[in-house]
C-alpha cells in the first residue's frame, strides 16, 4: 500500500492515522457524517474494530465515532501516518 | 403569534413565489460549502481558544475501550458486568426483603386484631387484609429491594458510558439479524421496564427497525418478571448450593435466561426482516463519549426516585385491586368449587401439555396488567384459605410448590413462560400509542406468547421422552 | 423595573429558555441541575420526540426550561433537529442556550454556529469543565465570547460549579440587557450574493419574525422539512384567523 494512495477507511488499520479525501455517500448519512467531522480534509484516526469485527471506532476531531463498514467504505482518504497496533488485549 | 400579519393568502402566494426564488438560485454544491465554511470557523475559533496541554489523558478512554471492547475481552467483560449487577441485586436484596416480610407480617398482625377488636364482618377482613393488604405486602417486599438496588447500579454503570460499548460489541449480531444497532440500547432500558423501553425506542429513527426494536423488547426480563425468576431460580436450580455458591448459580441461571431472551430477539428480528419487515438496515454512526466517573450518590438518588419508586408506585396502583380481585374470586363458589378452581381446572389441561399447571397459567392471564403479580396470584391460589400467602415464611414456599407437584420442569417452564410470554397490559397500551396501529399491537402480543407457548411445550415433550422428569 | 417588587415574569408568564446541544454534553444533567424535581416531559406535537420542560426561580422571577433533544446539527437530518430548530426559530425562546462539550469542542461548534445564525439571544455555556480539567483542555473563554458576540459561562453542571453564573446571564439576557452580536458565518461571494437576494424575498413575506439570512440561506441549501413547517405555520395561522372570526371574505384563500 503506498503512502500516497485513497484507499477506503475500512482498509484502514488500528492505529492509522487517515485524511479524508471524499465521500461517496448521499442524503441524511452524508450531512450527518459531515456534521460528525467527517469532512474533506480533516483528519481520522482508526482506533479499533468491535469484538465481532465491525463496526470499527474512529477518533474525528477529540470525539470516538463507531461506523458500520457499509458507511465506511464509502468515505475515502489517504493514509498520514501512525503505526499500526493489534488490539493487544 | 398574534403579531402576524393577517393577509394570509398573500402569503401563502408569496411563500410560493419565495420557494421558486430559492429553486432558481439554489445548486447542489451549496451545502458542501455551508458545512465545510462551518467547520472551518469551528476550527478556527478553537485554534484560537483552546488549548490542548496532553495529549496523552485526551486518548484515556481509547486505552480502556482497547480492553472493554477487545476481540478478546469485550463479550467475556460484558456478560460479567451483566453477571456482577444480577449478583449485586440478589444478594443484595435477599435480607431486606425478608426484614420488610417480617415487618409486613407483624403490622398484619395488628391489623387482624384491630378488625376482631372493631367487629368487623370476616369479608370485609378477607378483602381488605387478606386480599388488599398482603397483595401489596408482597409486592413491596418482593419488588422494592432488588429494585432499589438494580436500578442505582444500572445507571451507574450508564453513567459512566459502558452502554454504548455494549451497542458497539453487539452490532455486528444485530446487523446480521437486520435491526438497528440501537436496538441493543433499547434492550437495556427493558432490564427495567418494558413499558418504559418501548418509549425509548424513539432513538431509532427508521420506523421498519423502531417497530422490530419494538416487536422484540418483551424478551428481555423486566423488572416485574425478575422477583419470578430470581426466586424460582434459587428455590429449584441452586438446590444443592448453600450460601454464596448459591447466589452464584442463582445469578447464573437469570443471566442463563436473559441470554437466552437476548437469542431469542436475534431470531426474532432476524426472521420479521426476511417477512413482515423486508428491508435493508439503515445508516448508523454511534458516538462513543468518554468514559466519565459518576457522581455516586447523584446517580443512586435519581435513579431511585425516577425509576424505582416510579416502577413501584405503577405495580402497587396495578396490584392492590388485582388482590382484591383475587381474594373475591376464590371465595365465591359456583357449585362446590370457587371461580377460581373452575378456572384452574379449565386450563390445568393445556397447562399440563406446556408442563405446568392451571393455577400457574391462570396467574399469567390475571397477571397481564402487571407481571409484579403473577408470583402472588398463583401462591394465593395454591393456599386453601384462599387469600394470598401471609409473607413472613419465604422459606417455606417451595413446600407449597412441592405440594402441589412441582419438579426442577415446572419451574423452569414457568420461567421460560414468563421471560417470552406477551408484554404486560402497560407495554401493550405504550406499544399502541406510539404504533397508532391495533394489528402491530396484536402481533406483539401473539409473536411472543405463540414462542412462549412453543418453547415450553417442546422443553416439556423432550424431558417426558429423554425420562429426565 | 425592579423585578423584585414587581414580578413581571411570575409562574404564569415566565421566561421561557431553551437548552440546545450535542448529545453527550451533559445537557440533561444541566436540565436538572436548574429545575431539579421540577419536570415534566410530553411528546412535541405531532412528533415522537420527548419534550422535556421545567422550571425554577431565580431573583424573583420564573423561567421556563425547555431541554430541546440532543442534536449535532440543525439543518433537519432527523425529527429530533426539526424540533430543536422549530423551536428555536419559530418559539423564538427569550434565552437560548447551547451548551458545549468542553472536551469536544471543535465538534460542538458545529451547532453552537448554526445556532448564533439563527438567534440573537443565545448563551453559549461549556459544560464537562471538570473533564476537560482532568485532560488538560484550557478554554479562553473571553476570547471565544469575544470572537461569537455572546456571554460565554463554563460549567460543570454535576458538581453545580457556574450554575449560579449562568442563571445570571440567562436573566440579563432575558431582560434584553445583554447586548449581542452573534458570529454570522461569512460564505463566498457568490453564495452571500444569493443569500441577500433572497433575503429580501424573505423579509416580505415573513417580516423580521424569522431570522430572514438564516432562513435564506436553508431554502438555499433546499431544507423541505424547514419548507414544510413553514408551510404549516402559514395554515395554522390562517386557521387561528379564522377561529378568531376575522372575516375571511376579506381574504379570498387561493385555491
Amino acid at each position: 500500500m503506498s503512502q500516497s494512495s485513497i484507499i477506503p477507511l475500512t482498509e484502514g488499520l488500528p492505529g492509522q492515522r487517515i485524511r479524508i479525501h471524499h465521500m461517496t455517500l448521499e442524503g441524511t448519512m452524508r450531512r450527518r457524517l459531515l456534521d460528525l467531522g467527517f469532512v474533506p480534509g480533516s483528519e481520522v484516526k482508526v482506533l479499533q474494530r468491535s469484538p465481532l469485527g465491525d463496526p470499527v471506532a474512529f477518533r474525528v476531531i477529540h470525539t470516538t465515532i463507531a461506523l458500520r463498514k457499509e458507511e465506511s467504505s464509502q468515505i475515502f482518504g489517504e493514509i498520514i501516518g501512525g503505526e499500526y497496533h493489534e488490539s493487544t488485549h | 403569534m398574534g403579531s402576524m400579519n393577517p393577509s394570509i393568502p398573500s402569503k401563502r402566494n408569496s411563500l410560493n413565489a419565495l420557494l421558486d426564488q430559492a429553486q432558481t438560485l439554489s445548486s447542489n454544491s451549496i451545502r458542501d460549502e455551508i458545512v465545510s465554511q462551518i467547520h472551518q470557523t469551528g476550527s478556527t475559533v478553537c485554534q484560537d481558544t483552546v488549548r490542548y496541554t496532553d495529549e496523552n489523558k485526551m486518548m484515556r478512554s481509547e486505552k480502556l475501550d482497547r480492553i472493554l471492547t477487545s476481540k478478546v475481552w469485550g463479550f467475556p467483560i460484558m456478560l460479567a458486568l451483566l453477571g456482577i449487577v444480577f449478583w449485586i441485586t440478589i444478594a443484595g436484596a435477599n435480607v431486606p426483603s425478608a426484614m420488610l416480610a417480617d415487618f409486613f407480617g407483624w403490622i398484619e398482625g395488628y391489623l387482624t386484631l384491630a378488625f376482631h377488636a372493631l367487629h368487623a364482618p370476616d369479608w370485609l377482613h378477607g378483602v381488605l387484609v387478606l386480599g388488599l393488604y398482603r397483595g401489596l405486602s408482597w409486592v413491596v417486599s418482593v419488588m422494592l429491594p432488588p429494585m432499589a438496588i438494580f436500578f442505582p447500579v444500572f445507571a451507574l454503570l450508564e453513567n459512566f458510558g459502558y452502554l454504548p460499548r455494549v451497542a458497539f460489541n453487539m452490532d455486528r449480531l444485530f446487523k446480521g439479524a437486520g435491526g438497528h444497532g440501537k436496538q441493543s440500547l433499547t434492550m437495556a432500558m427493558g432490564f427495567g421496564c418494558n413499558a418504559a423501553a418501548i418509549m425509548s425506542t424513539r432513538i431509532i429513527e427508521s420506523p421498519r427497525e423502531r417497530m422490530m426494536a419494538i416487536l422484540t423488547n418483551n424478551f428481555v426480563p423486566c423488572n416485574g418478571r425478575w422477583p419470578t425468576l430470581i426466586l424460582l431460580s434459587s428455590l429449584f436450580m441452586a438446590t444443592g448450593f448453600a450460601g454464596g455458591a448459591q447466589t452464584l448459580v442463582t445469578a447464573s441461571v437469570v443471566m442463563g435466561m436473559v441470554l437466552l431472551g437476548i437469542v431469542v430477539t436475534l431470531a426474532v428480528s432476524w426472521a420479521l426482516s426476511k417477512t413482515a419487515l423486508k428491508g435493508v438496515p439503515t445508516h448508523y454512526t454511534l458516538e462513543l463519549p468518554p468514559y466519565r466517573r459518576p457522581k455516586l450518590w447523584d446517580t443512586i438518588l435519581r435513579a431511585s426516585i425516577d425509576k424505582s419508586l416510579f416502577v413501584l408506585k405503577r405495580a402497587v396502583i396495578i396490584a392492590a385491586p388485582a388482590g382484591v380481585i383475587t381474594w373475591i374470586l376464590a371465595n365465591i363458589d359456583v357449585g362446590n368449587l370457587s371461580v377460581l378452581e373452575h378456572v384452574v381446572a379449565f386450563l390445568d389441561p393445556f397447562a399440563k401439555a406446556l408442563g405446568m399447571d392451571g393455577f400457574i397459567l391462570m396467574a399469567f392471564i390475571l397477571g397481564l396488567p402487571a407481571n409484579e403479580i403473577v408470583l402472588p396470584i398463583l401462591l394465593m391460589g395454591y393456599l386453601s384459605t384462599g387469600a394470598m400467602l401471609e409473607v413472613d415464611n419465604l422459606n417455606e414456599l417451595k413446600q407449597i410448590f412441592l405440594d402441589h407437584g412441582w419438579t426442577w420442569l415446572t419451574a423452569l417452564n414457568m420461567m421460560l413462560f414468563s421471560l417470552l410470554h406477551y408484554p404486560c397490559g402497560t407495554t401493550l397500551v405504550n406499544i399502541y400509542k406510539e404504533t397508532k396501529s391495533a394489528k402491530w399491537t396484536f402481533l406483539s402480543f401473539l409473536i411472543p406468547t405463540v414462542i412462549a407457548i412453543g418453547v415450553t411445550f417442546a422443553t416439556t415433550q423432550i424431558a417426558h421422552a429423554m425420562g429426565w422428569v | 423595573m425592579n423585578p423584585r417588587t414587581n414580578p413581571k415574569h411570575s409562574q404564569k408568564n415566565p421566561f421561557r429558555i431553551a437548552l440546545a446541544g450535542n448529545p453527550n454534553t451533559g445537557k440533561s444533567t444541566l436540565f436538572n441541575a436548574l429545575t431539579g424535581l421540577r419536570q415534566h416531559t410530553g411528546n412535541w406535537p405531532g412528533k415522537t420526540v420527548i419534550h422535556a420542560e421545567g422550571s425554577y426561580q431565580y431573583d424573583g422571577d420564573a423561567y421556563t426550561v425547555i431541554d430541546l433533544p440532543g442534536t449535532y446539527s440543525l439543518y433537519s437530518n432527523s425529527a429530533d433537529e426539526e424540533v430543536a430548530r422549530d423551536c428555536i426559530i419559530f418559539e423564538k425562546p427569550d434565552v437560548t442556550v447551547v451548551v458545549l462539550d468542553a472536551t469536544a469542542m471543535e465538534r460542538n461548534m458545529n451547532l453552537a454556529l448554526q445556532v448564533l445564525e439563527m438567534a440573537d439571544r443565545v448563551v453559549l455555556c461549556i459544560n464537562l469543565m471538570d473533564e476537560a480539567k482532568k485532560k488538560g483542555i484550557y478554554i479562553n473563554e473571553k476570547s471565544l465570547s469575544k470572537k461569537l458576540g455572546v456571554p460565554v459561562v463554563k460549567t460543570s453542571a454535576r458538581n453545580r460549579d457556574g450554575l449560579d453564573r449562568l442563571q445570571k446571564v440567562i436573566q440579563e439576557m432575558a431582560y434584553g440587557r445583554t447586548k449581542t452580536n452573534p458570529y454570522r458565518i461569512r460564505y463566498s461571494d457568490e453564495l452571500e450574493e444569493k443569500i441577500s437576494a433572497l433575503e429580501e424575498s424573505v423579509t416580505s413575506t415573513f417580516g423580521d419574525r424569522l431570522p430572514a439570512r438564516w432562513v435564506a440561506l436553508r431554502l438555499l441549501d433546499g431544507d423541505q422539512s424547514l419548507i414544510d413547517s413553514l408551510h404549516q405555520r402559514i395554515e395554522l395561522h390562517r386557521k387561528e384567523v379564522h377561529n378568531h372570526g376575522v372575516d375571511e371574505s376579506l381574504y379570498p384563500v387561493e385555491a
